[in-house]
């Protein structure tokens, strides 16, 4: 794989992640035109399409889209399922995912991102292992304020869809 | 609601995100980033210490700020002392700053390679674990230096945790891509092997991606791998789907794994053992079957993970193209998904489907599928999926349907995405030309499809038609009557218009004997369309008139009229005057003789691979093409044809000169004749050629790089030879042009280009030389050669000539390297040292590891560093078995001084070449030319 992008249907990215080195205005080029071409994709379409000389792999989960693109020989089934397997995690570690858990813990996602893949190869595919390796994590963490746990769910007026769960459609 | 809570919370954070998401407007957003920074700044340049957390805190702002694409230039240097925190977040957070931010900071490199570094040693594997993703996520060179030679050890070690194995194969893998010459291959590759025998099936699919990688690179050392992978991979497929637990995925089992093992044994041909080959041979039978047995689950993600390692399998079984029972399983199995309710996997067995049709053992299989394919072409929504349906039937074309695959291909054209419109076209003008059983078909297509997508065109295909039509003298009446019918339409394409312009201007003769199409009504129906088309149309179609004068003396009156006229004589297009002029002298003073002659009929072209074939290629890139039974094509057509149109003139088919090809003048073939295909770029009528691209040859430059004489070019016609000799910023290269035939070159010429950048580094002034070289005689040139500053382009030496009737072209790559202008330097070991010392700046050193690609002969070595320039110094270094060098290259510029050190390793047969030179650029392009030497 040679990088992931997840996007809102608004057209924010929401998150990035390289595997292969390029300069910051490539990546920006390579995002507004990516962003750009799957928008504007109809529900029914297929979820694969040539794009320069890579393949990208995408899939839509209620206000994001999740986009994969990998090399022409890559297998473009199992890329989709990196990306469920990787909405299952975030779903399992957040508690029914949605939008608005990526932007406010952007951090968390890309960790939850490194444990499962690495260098973009699977590095391991059974969600307890990953979810272990991150809970694990999140217990070494020193104490937590607990005004903050309070202070979180209240303060920001949502658009709806960010707030609706990945899995809901 | 959100789940801030989750994890460790860091209000500020949350605070300033919806702050940020409150914002009405792009300013207002930017105001409140601003006043952020502003507020970072100053803390961090506070008196006051802060703590971790809160450092912590800011830095995930900044990242926070850079990652909604503004950017950050400050922040670097706290992010890396979170490195060396001991609490695990502030770490955490210092690592993911780093890997996203760290290309646009580098000169914090040490310092997060000494944070790295420290935590690879702490043997806490959450610690490795955190600096590994972090090598894995930058993967610069700079880490691979320090690193690459540590995880090998990490990887194999007894004692490392099975998540801290995991990380460090793939982090391993990611240096291997980005720096392949700095991964050692060691004693830990055979380890690494064993790893596909691991209890833990996460470390087997880390592992699994790595050995792919490294098999790829170099199939030998890992093809132990092979039995291994079988034997895991027929544990999986033959596994009940509860045994693997949590790998199972939606009721499959290890689809991840399976598909990486599939894609392991991809790197290497059908295993020779035979058990083992039956053993994979029954696991991929096991899986077609699966694909038959009723799904598990109605989950999509059941149906896509067991597809994928069918796929996958597919792949495998058409890699190896030698079980013929498994490639028309796997075609069958295809062919029930190309009538799948998911568009998916209809894409998928399109694509899959285009490359068994190139195999033997299933080209009739996937013949078998044509209507649905065909059916797909006229119902799919999805234009990527219509594309793929396009691929297919361009694949599975032979001789037996291809009327019905190019009929399709055409009534599809008319509604077709203009996006992939101009694809269709080649692929139409290809197949029509290939399995033309009558050229007439052939024809009708070719005209069909500029009816249809005139604007999709390319100049490739009409010149192909032009060609074909000149080549074969059986179908020339067809097609003068077939365009003269074309043209009678009220709107026609420009592009029917040149080539009905061209084949009347030569084949007019074979269908003025009908009243209809006497020669004036032919005259008339041209020029009734002159004024409606562009300058090349028309400098065109004024050819054509010219040669009607020829070919029917009683239209000359009228035509001298019409060239006559102001708006040719007077035309604001030089060339368009320019062509009304000669034509109109060259009609009213040649005698019929001269003019039969110079207005002959076209001879047939040489044959040369079809120029159609090649822009497909270019277009798709190659591979992508799935070839058809042979690349070259004889332009006199197919084999049944031959005979009757043995072409009469064997000219040697040169791959400088294509004449129909876009970049070189069409006319380069026809020394005397007009050629009504020349282009605004040469002028009529008596056409010389401006030199397209030709291809630059540099088979023998890197021998030049240690020597300086010799033969630089060679081939049936030409011999060029060098001797050159360099003092200081000067050098002279004497050239000798030996004419290896017995007739004379004429026209001969030669002269030397640079790239822009090169032009202002180096001068190279080129003496004029004799236009004509006799058979069997050789021919001096001397050129002077100035350099301004350092360089690494080459110049290129272009030679052009004439010889039988054909212009040559010719382009070499001229060995003038950085190295010619070394002065060697004698110095004593002190000297040497204290200079290295000097030269100690990160930038000034560049250091390559290379495999040695001759016997590793000392004396040999010390004759090509002699060679390149440099003193050789003995007795410097420690190790008598290194060679140590030194030198000075001179420019007009300046000079610049130069240490080398080559440490040969006999043992693993490499090298370690070290160049230490106050400027980067000449340390960079010394060691390239030097490493390609051993």
């Amino acid at each position: 794989m040679q990088f992931m992008l997840l996007f809102s249907r608004q057209g924010k990215l929401r998150l990035q992640k390289w595997y292969i080195p390029l300069c910051e205005k490539e990546k920006k080029k390579i995002t507004r035109e990516l962003v750009q071409t799957v928008l504007a994709r109809k529900p029914k379409m297929c979820s694969f399409l040539e794009w320069r000389d890579l393949k990208v792999v995408y899939k839509r989960y209620a206000s994001l889209y999740f986009c994969c693109a990998i090399e022409p020989q890559d297998n473009e089934l199992i890329t989709l399922e990196i990306i469920h397997r990787y909405v299952e995690l975030l779903d399992k570690y957040f508690g029914s995912v949605c939008e608005l858990d990526i932007i406010f813990n952007f951090e968390k996602a890309y960790f939850i991102l490194d444990e499962f893949l690495l260098g973009g190869e699977a590095q391991e595919t059974s969600k307890k292992n990953v979810l272990k390796a991150i809970e694990q994590a999140d217990l070494l963490q020193e104490n937590i304020d607990f005004q903050m746990r309070l202070f979180a769910g209240v303060m920001v007026p949502n658009l709806v869809s960010e707030s609706s769960g990945l899995f809901q459609n | 609601m959100p789940a801030v809570s989750k994890g460790d919370g860091m209000r500020g954070l949350a605070v300033f995100i919806s702050d940020i998401r409150n914002c009405k407007s792009k300013e207002a957003e930017v105001k409140r980033i601003n006043k952020e920074l502003a507020n970072i700044r100053s803390k961090f340049k506070g008196d006051k210490a802060l703590d971790g957390y809160s450092k912590k805190k800011y830095v995930c702002k900044l990242l926070f700020i850079f990652l909604l694409g503004h950017d950050i230039d400050f922040g670097h240097m706290e992010a890396v002392n979170l490195l060396s925190s001991n609490k695990y977040t502030e770490k955490q957070i210092g690592y993911l700053f780093i890997s996203v931010l760290v290309n646009s900071n580098s000169d914090l490199i040490s310092l997060i390679n000494n944070g790295i570094k420290n935590d690879l040693a702490s043997r806490n594997p959450t610690f490795m674990n955190l600096a590994l993703h972090c090598i894995a996520n930058v993967g610069s060179r700079e880490m691979a230096e320090a690193f690459a030679s540590q995880i090998p050890s990490i990887l194999v070690a007894g004692d490392t945790m099975d998540s801290v194995k995991q990380s460090a194969a793939l982090c391993l893998l990611r240096l291997n891509r980005t720096s392949p010459d700095l991964v050692p291959m060691g004693e830990w590759t055979a380890r690494v092997v064993h790893l596909l025998n691991d209890q833990h099936l996460g470390v087997v699919t880390a592992a699994t991606s790595l050995i792919t990688t490294l098999a790829q690179k170099s199939p030998e050392d890992f093809r132990t791998s092979i039995s291994l992978a079988v034997a895991r991979l027929s544990r999986i497929v033959t596994s009940a789907s509860i045994d693997l637990q949590d790998y199972t995925y939606y009721f499959v089992a290890a689809p991840w794994l399976s598909v990486k093992l599939l894609r392991l044994l991809q790197c290497y041909p059908p295993p020779e053992d035979a058990a083992l080959r039956s053993r994979l041979t029954e696991c991929l039978e096991t899986i077609l079957n699966k694909a038959q047995e009723p799904p598990k689950s109605k989950k999509v993600q059941h149906s896509n993970a067991k597809n994928a390692v069918l796929f996958e399998a597919i792949a495998l079984i058409i890699h190896h193209d030698s079980e013929p029972t498994l490639l028309v399983r796997a075609c069958n199995q295809l062919g029930q998904f190309l009538q799948h309710r998911e568009t998916n996997l209809r894409y998928l067995a399109l694509e899959s489907m285009c490359t068994l049709a190139s195999s033997e053992f299933s080209h009739e299989a996937v013949k078998t599928h044509i209507d649905t394919v065909i059916n797909a072409l006229k119902t799919e929504r999805d234009v990527s999926v219509r594309q793929r349906a396009v691929d297919l039937l361009y694949a599975m074309c032979d001789r037996s349907n291809s009327k019905q695959i190019v009929a399709e291909m055409l009534s599809y054209l008319e509604n077709a995405d203009y996006s992939i419109r101009e694809e269709i076209v080649l692929k139409v003008a290809i197949l029509a030309e290939k399995y033309a059983v009558d050229y007439t078909w052939y024809v009708d297509t070719i005209l069909n499809l500029i009816r249809i997508a005139g604007d999709h065109v390319s100049e490739e295909v009409w010149y192909r038609v032009i060609q074909i039509v000149i080549n074969q003298d059986d179908v020339q009446g067809y097609a003068a009557k077939t365009v003269f019918e074309a043209l009678q339409a009220p709107a026609c394409h420009e592009n029917l218009l040149k080539v009905g312009g061209y084949i009347l201007g030569e084949f007019g003769n074979l269908i003025a004997g009908d009243p209809r199409s006497s020669p004036l009504v032919q005259f008339n129906l041209l020029h009734s369309k002159f004024h409606l088309c562009s300058v090349p149309t028309r400098a065109l179609l004024l050819s054509a008139y010219i040669k009607f004068i020829n070919l029917f003396p009683e239209v000359k009156p009228t035509i001298q009229d019409v060239l006559r006229s102001d708006s040719q004589l007077r035309n604001a297009d030089v060339e368009l005057q320019q062509r009304a002029i000669e034509y109109l002298r060259l009609s009213c003073i040649a005698s019929t003789d001269i003019l039969a002659t110079v207005l002959e009929e076209m001879p047939p072209f040489p044959e040369r691979e079809s120029s159609i074939l090649a822009k497909l290629k270019k277009k798709k890139g190659p591979g992508k093409v799935p070839d058809m039974d042979e690349a070259r094509w004889n332009v006199n057509g197919n084999t049944e044809h031959s005979e009757n149109t043995e072409p009469t003139n064997k000219a040697p088919s040169h791959p400088f000169t294509d004449l129909l090809n876009m970049n070189s003048s069409p006319a380069a073939g026809a020394s005397l004749l007009v050629d009504v295909l020349s282009d605004l770029s040469s002028p009529a009528p008596a056409p010389t050629t401006g030199p397209g691209p030709t291809d630059v040859c540099e088979e023998h430059f890197s021998r030049f790089v240690c020597k300086n004489n010799g033969v630089i070019f060679e081939n049936q016609l030409l011999q060029i030879g060098l001797k050159s000799e360099y003092r200081q910023n000067l050098g002279r290269i004497y050239v000798f042009y030996g004419n290896k035939t017995s007739s004379q070159f004429l026209s001969f010429s030669s002269s030397v280009t640079s790239s822009d950048t090169l032009k202002t580094q180096l001068n190279v002034h080129t003496m004029p030389v004799d236009p004509t070289v006799e058979g069997g005689a050789q021919l001096q040139q001397i050129l002077n050669i100035e350099c301004l500053s350092d360089f690494s382009d080459t110049p290129v030496l272009n030679v052009q000539f004439r010889y039988g009737g054909t212009l040559q072209n010719i382009a070499v790559k001229l060995p003038v390297m950085l190295n010619k202008f070394f002065q060697p330097t004698e110095m004593t070991s002190e000297d040497f040292f204290q200079r290295w010392k000097q030269l100690g700046v990160p930038q000034q050193e560049v250091q390559t590891i290379f495999k040695a690609q001759h016997p590793m002969d000392t004396d040999v070595t010390n004759a090509k560093i002699l060679g390149f320039g440099v003193a050789l110094l003995t007795g410097v270094d420690p190790n008598p078995a290194n060679f140590v060098g030194a030198g000075v290259i001179h420019t007009k510029n300046t000079q610049v001084g130069c240490l080398l050190r080559l440490e040969p390793n006999p043992q693993a047969e490499m090298y370690r070449l070290t160049l230490r030179t106050s400027r980067e650029s000449v340390s960079q392009r010394l060691c390239d030319l030097l490493s390609e030497q051993f």
